[in-house]
């Protein structure tokens, strides 16, 4: 076959693959699916691989001349053959012999050339897609999607997009080559024999739509009648591995295993009944063939006798069929292909049609420079994860540059909203000010270059340390992100990694600790020049000491910026001057004790 | 990867029956194919030389018809019974590897690779349906058919056999050369694709600290550029193997070719008749047909014996040796209220930097209340395994001392020794039943008045009547319908009515709350004047006050950084805010 499905993206680390580029920010780059456009969602997932479309038509046609080839083959064969036996002077028979070579030889060439061909084409329409969905998830982003609440959408999207790589090679490709092969060898059996012609057609319709279908719904009814006996064993099966060792402490494990034994005779007696019509395509696809080969013989038989069919044609269009139906034959599987690439498309599809909850204003004022040491203001600000479903309301603040502010108040109470609508990565109502700068005004990313947010939790990119703070400024020099994480308290660990800073982190950080990431997060906001910096909780995982540190170094770095950190530890609102409390829904100020 | 597997055929007997059908069939397959190219010959060479017409061809279409109708019912009766005897394999195999499972014992049930056996052993077998159901039938297919065919061509004409005799078998060399060489390529290339969609996944999930720090579109350019160099890289390699797939199809085809030009030549020489002409040329694409099937079931098949080499692994795992009663210095009846002792125990579990338990002894006396306390992660959980005899240790062991006499835990048999031990692991077994069904779980024997007496010990309920309304109520699947507290309790109330002599409890109150930990403490008082030895792993000061003797469990050294502080403790922190 031409293809192998993708393997798990979690096979192997994606070590030499770079972070960043040397890019800033500007603007949105054309989507290949429009958003929140109408239509099958396969279909536009399909059209998306526009800018390659000629490389797949082109793959399309060498399959077909591929299978042609064997048509080719067998028909050259057969009249060759039949010439041969009226035994004419060798010289009549050297353009079949030559075509007969060349056909046998054609077959492989033109595969060869299909398969070059229809990869390079779909890895290149992939590229595409994994760009227009993870331009469409910027914008996005975070706000507008569970995505980045769970790991498992986020890899479920991951493989849905490789899926696509079956849309073009294993549905797409199959299907043209098997229509134009058909056509093909429709007129060329039907232009000697019209009833042989009609014949052929009609089996290779029973193969390639008929058989297909039935495969399909077999394959659905299968899938009803083992899947609840298939779960059923599996709970059982997580209850004996769960519990292995309390049940045989009980005396209980045979039982167990009974309990087993019956959900798999289950299992196995409906898996029994569904094999009973497992075979039933391949038998009618044998059969359709040879009605297509005994139709043809009778009419050629019949056009023979009367005269309308010369003698020696009468093997090709008998034979014919016999290689034709080749090219129906891979459907059943493309079918099916199509039915996973389908939940797959329409799972992207949805991801992309997600209105962005945050829109830039139509108009934003351009950016010219930014004055640093003015107050950010917030009043009446209102703030949720979707327009008007606000968790905080009428929030107003006023921070001053180099007076730490601290808003306190536990967990999951929309602390964390109030700083990513600061950030303009959450919807929100209401005034948001630097200076005189109304940030409504201005285009997220210009917000983002007054305002440098410390996530709570910030992602670790699959690279160097460095690499992963350098990503907040990439003009910082190795010096300024040692300082920062001297600063927070990691430069010791550092320094006896024996790679030092360039100590890849792993996938998801997942090779440094919680604190350690944390920490890093926040290395990232001090080698900034943002002049407002909000911190959401940037202590979490740490002990008190590092804590601590970290709230030394930010209100270090924030001596002539603005501060706001967002936390539920005492210890870290202490260390601020001004302290807020969020209280039924909005945040007001809190007298020290 | 081998053809079949011996092993699988060893577990999966029902594969053994499956593959002398098929043979069977393949055999049948092959003539009917053999005289449908006869049928045709004849009927073709009658109408065209003989001038013949259709009622004197008559015959040669009816059984042509009917060989047709045969190879289309041996088609479906061949597919059908691949997948009937997959299931039936399928079955075998997911019960032999449970029930060896279980025999290999808890330390393996318990074990981390352990986790995935469940998944392994129900969705994951089903990877080898390809395997059963199309590679192996068309294994077969390809070893018959080519065989018979040639034959039948060898009947007809030496030359044609010949040729076919001299390529066939280069198709099989070229699968094992494509099989052995440039299929690790692909394989690799392809796994290279996979760190792509990995690198798309780090800057998905990414996103909003790109978008944080501006550099979210930019990205993009990225991923072109990373994109483009990986298919270019892909590509290089992909050309290379799919030219040796592409020798494998030209091999097929063009020696058809060959034949046809050879068997034409000599028919002009009239060397040949045409009936014999066709047989051959009908027949020759049927010898290679077969052998380039398998080629294309080779990576679903390939798939499938990749996960069945984890099963087959286990199988081949060697049981314990049970423990030669004789050698047993006290039997299991003089175990009761012994002392308990762990010495220099030290447990590894596999792929964990740090041992769980590093070289740790202890002492705990009999029919008294031992509390071991320590910070999370300290192995007091595998100690407790390694006290009930599952755990293997990488050194030293547990056993009961009695004036002068040490027996090892492990060495005691099973079947007798486990009946006199309670366990109360953290997150105990409940079934799908009444709550009477998962007390009584912990002694068959039990009366429901000494149920309805252990659920009041247990605190679930007060008295006698609210006793009863508990024992009635029915559970769902894993104890759906209890709170963890109340499943908590259920499990307690499983460990009173044992009558064990060791009992040993994993954090018992974890899920509850101080007026209800009394009961606990109260339980442990009453075990421990039944003349039972307990050992409760504990967190809370209530349980440990209650114990005899504590137990300081030490983490091992090189765990992570600082614990961090719980939300709870940082709330209690607050009172400067505190209105």
């Amino acid at each position: 076959m031409t293809t192998q499905s993708m393997p798990p993206s979690d096979a192997q680390p994606t070590d030499q693959i770079p972070i960043d580029a040397d890019l800033d920010d500007d603007g949105p780059t054309a989507a290949v699916i429009t958003p929140g456009q109408k239509g099958n969602p396969i279909w536009r997932v399909f059209r998306s691989a526009q800018p390659v479309g000629w490389r797949l038509l082109l793959a399309g046609v060498l399959g077909a001349l591929a299978i042609g080839s064997s048509v080719g083959l067998i028909a050259t064969s057969a009249f060759l053959i039949s010439k041969a036996s009226l035994q004419p002077p060798v010289l009549w028979l050297q353009v079949s012999i030559v075509m007969v070579r060349a056909f046998g030889i054609g077959r492989g060439v033109f595969r060869y050339a299909e398969r070059v061909t229809g990869h390079d084409a779909a890895f290149r329409s992939l590229t595409d897609l994994r760009i227009a969905i993870f331009d469409r998830l910027a914008t996005i982003a975070p706000s507008g999607s569970q995505m980045w609440r769970s790991g498992d959408l986020l890899s479920r999207l991951t493989s849905d997009v490789d899926a696509m790589l079956d849309l073009h090679l294993r549905v797409a490709l199959p299907y043209f080559a098997a229509i134009l092969v058909s056509i093909g060898s429709v007129i060329l059996v039907g232009a000697f024999v019209p009833m042989a012609g009609v014949a052929l057609a009609l089996a290779l319709l029973i193969g390639g739509v008929v058989v297909p279908a039935i495969t399909l719904r077999l394959s659905a009814a299968t899938q009803k009648l083992v899947a609840p006996a298939t779960g059923k064993l599996s709970a059982e099966a997580v209850s004996l591995v769960d519990h292995g060792a309390e049940l045989i402490v009980l005396g209980r494990e045979k039982e167990a295993l009974a309990k087993i034994q019956e959900a798999d005779t289950e299992l196995t007696s409906a898996a029994s009944r569904a094999a009973k019509s497992a075979g039933l395509a391949g038998g009618i696809g044998v059969l359709a063939q040879g009605f297509a080969i005994v139709i043809a013989l009778i009419a050629g038989t019949n056009a023979v006798t009367s005269g309308a069919l010369d003698g020696v044609n009468l093997a090709l269009i008998v034979l014919v069929p016999l290689a034709a139906y080749e090219a129906v034959q891979v459907l059943p599987a493309a079918v099916l292909a199509l039915a996973r690439v389908r939940e797959a498309a329409v799972r992207i599809v949805s991801v992309i049609d997600v209105p962005d909850p945050v829109p830039d204003p139509q108009n934003p004022v351009a950016l010219e420079h930014i004055t640093p040491g003015q107050e950010l203001h917030l009043a009446n600000v209102s703030c949720g994860w979707q327009p008007g479903d606000w968790v905080l309301r009428d929030v107003n603040l006023r921070i001053t540059p180099g007076v730490p502010t601290a808003i306190v108040g536990p967990s999951g109470i929309g602390k964390s909203t109030l700083a990513a609508a600061i950030d303009r990565l959450a919807p929100s109502s209401g005034d948001i000010r630097y200076g005189d700068v109304d940030m409504a005004n201005l285009a997220g990313h210009d917000v983002r270059r007054i305002v440098g947010l410390a996530q709570q939790d910030p992602h670790l990119f699959d690279t160097t340390i460095a690499e992963n703070v350098r990503l907040a400024n990439r003009a910082a020099t190795d010096a300024q992100i040692q300082a920062a994480l001297t600063a927070v308290g990691l430069w010791e660990w550092i320094e006896e990694l024996p790679n030092g800073m360039e100590t890849k982190v792993g996938r998801f950080g997942n090779e440094v600790s919680g604190g350690q990431q944390q920490r890093i997060g926040v290395a990232r906001v001090l080698i900034g020049d943002q002049q407002v910096v909000v911190a959401d909780e940037p202590t979490e995982h740490l002990d008190a000491d590092n804590a601590a540190l970290v709230m030394s170094a930010l209100i270090e770095h924030c001596q002539d910026r603005v501060l706001l950190v967002i936390t539920h530890r005492v210890a870290d609102a202490a260390r601020c001057t001004e302290v807020y409390r969020v209280r039924e829904g909005t945040v007001a100020r809190q007298e020290l004790a | 990867m081998k053809p079949v597997d011996p092993r699988l055929l060893k577990w999966a007997t029902a594969t053994r029956r499956f593959l002398i059908a098929s043979v069977f069939l393949a055999v049948l397959t092959s003539l009917l194919i053999i005289v449908q190219a006869w049928m045709l010959a004849d009927a073709l060479s009658a109408v065209f030389l003989g001038g013949e017409n259709l009622d004197q061809i008559w015959s040669d279409v009816v059984v042509l018809a009917g060989v047709i109708v045969a190879r289309s019912v041996i088609a479906y009766g061949l597919e059908s019974l691949a997948f009937h005897s997959s299931a039936q394999a399928k079955s075998q195999l997911r019960m032999a590897v449970l029930e060896h499972s279980v025999a290999l014992g808890p330390g393996f049930l318990e074990d981390q690779q352990a986790g995935d056996l469940a998944q392994l052993s129900t969705r994951g077998i089903d990877a080898l349906d390809d395997y059963f159901s199309r590679y192996l039938p068309q294994l077969v297919l390809a070893v018959i058919i080519p065989i018979t065919v040639g034959v039948a061509i060898l009947t007809q004409d030496l030359l044609a056999t010949v040729i076919i005799a001299v390529t066939l078998p280069l198709i099989p060399i070229f699968m094992i050369l494509v099989g052995l060489y440039t299929q690790r390529e692909i394989d690799k290339q392809w796994r290279t694709l996979g760190q792509l969609s990995g690198h798309f996944l780090d800057v998905v999930a990414g996103l909003p600290t790109l978008k944080v720090f501006n550099r979210a579109k930019a990205q993009a350019q990225t991923l072109r550029t990373v994109g483009g160099r990986y298919r270019q890289d892909t590509m290089r390699v992909l050309r290379v193997s799919f030219l040796s797939s592409m020798v494998l199809e030209l091999l097929a085809t063009i020696s058809v070719a060959i034949v046809a030009v050879a068997i034409g030549l000599r028919l002009v020489n009239g060397d040949l008749d045409l009936r014999t002409a066709l047989i051959v040329l009908i027949l020759a694409p049927e010898a290679y047909l077969p052998l380039r099937m398998v080629g294309t079931h080779y990576h679903a098949a390939a798939d499938g014996i990749a996960a069945s080499g984890q099963l087959l692994d286990i199988l081949d795992m060697p049981l314990p040796e049970q423990p030669d009663p004789a050698d047993n210095a006290l039997t299991v009846a003089q175990t009761a209220g012994v002392d308990l002792q762990a010495v220099d125990v030290t447990v590894q579990y596999p792929g964990r930097p740090v041992p769980a338990l590093d070289h740790v002894s202890a002492h705990f006396p009999g029919g008294a209340i031992t509390a071991i306390a320590g910070p999370s992660g300290s192995g007091k959980s595998t100690l407790l395994q390694v006290l009930l005899g599952l755990q293997p240790t990488e050194t030293g062991e547990a056993a009961f001392v009695s004036e002068g006499q040490v027996q090892p835990v492990a060495a005691l048999p099973r079947e007798t020794f486990l009946p006199t031990v309670a366990w109360l692991p953290q997150s105990p077994l409940l079934i799908e039943g009444t709550v009477a069904q998962n007390v009584r779980l912990g002694r068959e024997s039990a009366t429901e008045a000494e149920i309805e007496a252990a659920l009041q010990q247990a605190g679930l309920a007060g008295d006698t009547a609210e006793a009863r309304q508990w024992a009635a109520r029915r559970l769902g699947e894993r104890g759906a319908g209890l709170s963890a507290g109340q499943a908590q309790r259920v499990a307690l109330a499983r460990v009173a009515i044992r009558n064990a002599n060791l009992v040993l409890l994993d954090e018992p109150s974890a899920a509850l709350d101080p007026e209800t930990e009394q009961s606990v403490v109260q339980l442990i008082a009453d075990l421990k004047a039944a003349g039972a030895t307990v050992i409760v792993v504990a967190h809370r000061e209530s349980l440990i006050a209650a114990a005899d003797h504590v137990l300081n469990l030490l983490p091992t050294p090189g765990s992570d950084e600082s614990q961090p502080a719980t939300q709870a403790e940082v709330m209690a922190n607050l009172p400067g805010l505190r209105r």
